[in-house]
């Protein structure tokens, strides 16, 4: 739900824009990954206080989406919640274009359960065995003797393609898994069901779901940074070539300390 | 001018807006091929619809929407369940059975739930619902068919509702003057005359609201669950091809093996809801005959 209010804000916002910036100059387009969506805004948001003349839009749509509009040429910038496939840098080639990745944050993914779950860590392959329907009661891992629901992002998204490969390594999630189309909606299954389990991205924990341990280690800016917390991921700024004129600056201002200070805002773990 | 160049005009321009919407349906029918079609190059058509297994992102992967097509009927079979009924109960209460007064207040209230946003209905299926399910039944997850088919069935109403009323409302007053002159009661005239001679419309009515159901998007992302598996019981999750649809989109690489896959799945969706606006309009026209004139 916090996805689709944020997009609707941003569509609000976007028209705002669009209407009021063309009289302005400089434009800069930024599509792509929702996980990176709060720190471009809130990027932007700043970046746009300093500079009067600039006028930055942003849009959601997912990092496949933001590749591709970088494919076209119909963005500056595209937000990756993963690294570009194989598959989109040979497309991108054939148009002309060379994908230059830019490292903007950093995002732990955190298995959460409901708060009346008396279960506090689990290792991660005790995570694999329930992703892969293998393991289905509480019990087995020391809870109490409750079926267990399985919640998992859909299997595209760009969260779900990091647990796939640092949890379930390759393995096939059980065709069972009630699949949610964002983290907020995770965060909302979960918090419902005393029986759940899901996965979020950092920024996305609140008080109503409690995060497990993994491997006996809490998910926390330290830990990530340290490489100590084992599921964690990099997000991405994509652009055509190196960067230039405002693009560029825009881009050393979000891995500029008050840059990076939005993404510790924002929830995700700063580079630095 | 006159009054005959003026009708050619008007023909002209009536016929040229007609042409304009037909040619942009052929167009978004034309690109919904072109970007799904590509996908039997990788698997076959039976392999599409008749697999068990939906991995599009695995390696290899497996594109198979059965599991995707059985829960698009299960939640469209139960909200038919739950709405039809319901649908045309009301409509039938308020064109014959309630004093205007009444009448004038349940007609707006009806279509009014034509109006919810279908995320708002969803918001109610996931916060409320589910929940209330979950505690009530003892069930691991309130996000499943029954939810799914409730909610629908909400959405439904609305469509079967107005559309038997105004089918209902339409049976020539002599057909319920002459019952009732026969000495049949308000019950009898009901049963025996008003509902066939309304049949055509009402059956369009029931069809077209279970068309909504098997293509509304948002309510099965919200509230099915999400589960690529054929279900095993009512209180199984789901996820109808609508939902996997809008969620995959946005994430699938563009013109991949998983891109025309959604694409595909969009054509097997646009062929069942075709199937079913056919199969309102045969039955509209089957027992159109049942007129005045006729009966």
């Amino acid at each position: 739900m916090k996805n689709i209010i944020k997009l609707l804000c941003i569509g609000v916002i976007f028209c705002a824009l669009a209407g009021a910036g063309t009289a302005f100059g400089e434009t800069v387009v930024i599509k792509g990954s929702t996980t990176v969506l709060p720190v471009a805004q809130g990027a932007a948001e700043a970046f746009m206080a300093a500079h009067p003349g600039v006028n930055i839009s942003i849009s959601g749509g997912g990092s496949g989406n933001g590749i591709k509009a970088l494919v076209d040429k119909s963005t500056d910038i595209a937000n990756a919640s993963r690294f570009i496939k194989d598959k989109e840098v040979k497309m991108a080639q054939d148009n002309d274009v060379y994908p230059v990745p830019h490292r903007v944050a950093m995002d732990a993914i955190v298995p959460i359960v409901h708060t009346s779950n008396p279960v506090t860590g689990l290792s991660i392959e005790q995570l694999s065995l329930i992703y892969q329907g293998k393991i289905t009661n509480w019990k087995e891992v020391g809870g109490s003797d409750l079926q267990i629901v399985v919640v998992s992002r859909d299997t595209s998204s760009g969260t779900y393609e990091v647990w796939e490969e640092q949890v379930l390594h390759k393995e096939k999630v059980t065709p069972r898994a009630q699949l949610q189309a964002s983290n907020g909606a995770v965060v909302q299954a979960v918090s419902k069901n005393k029986y759940a389990i899901g996965y979020i991205g950092l920024g996305y924990l609140n008080s109503d779901v409690r995060a497990l341990n993994v491997n006996g280690i809490t998910a926390s800016n330290a830990s990530v940074l340290s490489g100590a917390y084992p599921v964690a991921r990099p997000l991405f700024m994509f652009t055509n070539g190196w960067p230039t004129g405002t693009t560029a600056e825009f881009i050393t201002f979000v891995l500029s300390p008050k840059g990076q200070e939005i993404v510790k805002k924002e929830g995700y773990v700063p580079l630095y | 001018m006159t009054r005959t160049q003026k009708e050619k005009i008007i023909k002209n321009v009536f016929f040229l807006f007609a042409l304009v919407s037909i040619l942009i349906l052929g167009l978004i029918v034309i690109f919904l091929f072109m970007e799904g079609l590509p996908i039997f190059k990788v698997v076959s058509v039976k392999d599409f619809i008749f697999g068990l297994e939906w991995y599009p992102t695995y390696d290899p992967p497996s594109f198979g929407i059965w599991p995707l097509i059985i829960g698009s009927f299960a939640v469209t079979i139960f909200a038919s369940i739950i709405a039809i009924p319901l649908g045309l109960l009301s409509a039938i209460y308020i064109a014959e059975v309630a004093p205007p007064v009444i009448k004038e207040i349940f007609k707006p209230v009806v279509e009014l739930l034509a109006g919810l946003p279908s995320v708002v209905l969803g918001f109610f299926g996931m916060a409320v619902l589910a929940p209330w399910l979950q505690e009530t039944f003892d069930l691991p997850t309130g996000l499943n068919i029954v939810n799914a088919s409730i909610v629908l069935a909400l959405m439904a109403v609305p469509t079967i509702s107005s559309i038997s009323e105004d089918a209902i409302y339409s049976v020539p007053q002599e057909f319920k003057e002459a019952s009732y002159a026969l000495g049949a009661t308000r019950f009898e005239t009901i049963t025996r005359v008003i509902i066939p001679a309304s049949l055509s419309g009402v059956s369009t009515a029931v069809i077209l609201g279970m068309a909504r159901a098997i293509g509304e998007t948002m309510v099965v992302l919200m509230v099915a669950g999400g589960a690529a598996a054929i279900p095993e019981s009512i209180f199984d999750s789901v996820r109808p091809m609508p939902a996997s649809i809008a969620a995959e989109m946005g994430e699938a690489p563009f013109r991949s093996d998983h891109y025309y896959a959604l694409f595909a799945t969009g054509i097997v969706l646009f062929f069942l809801t075709l199937a079913f606006n056919l199969i309102a309009d045969y039955i509209s026209n089957r027992f159109k005959e049942v007129g005045s004139a006729t009966l």
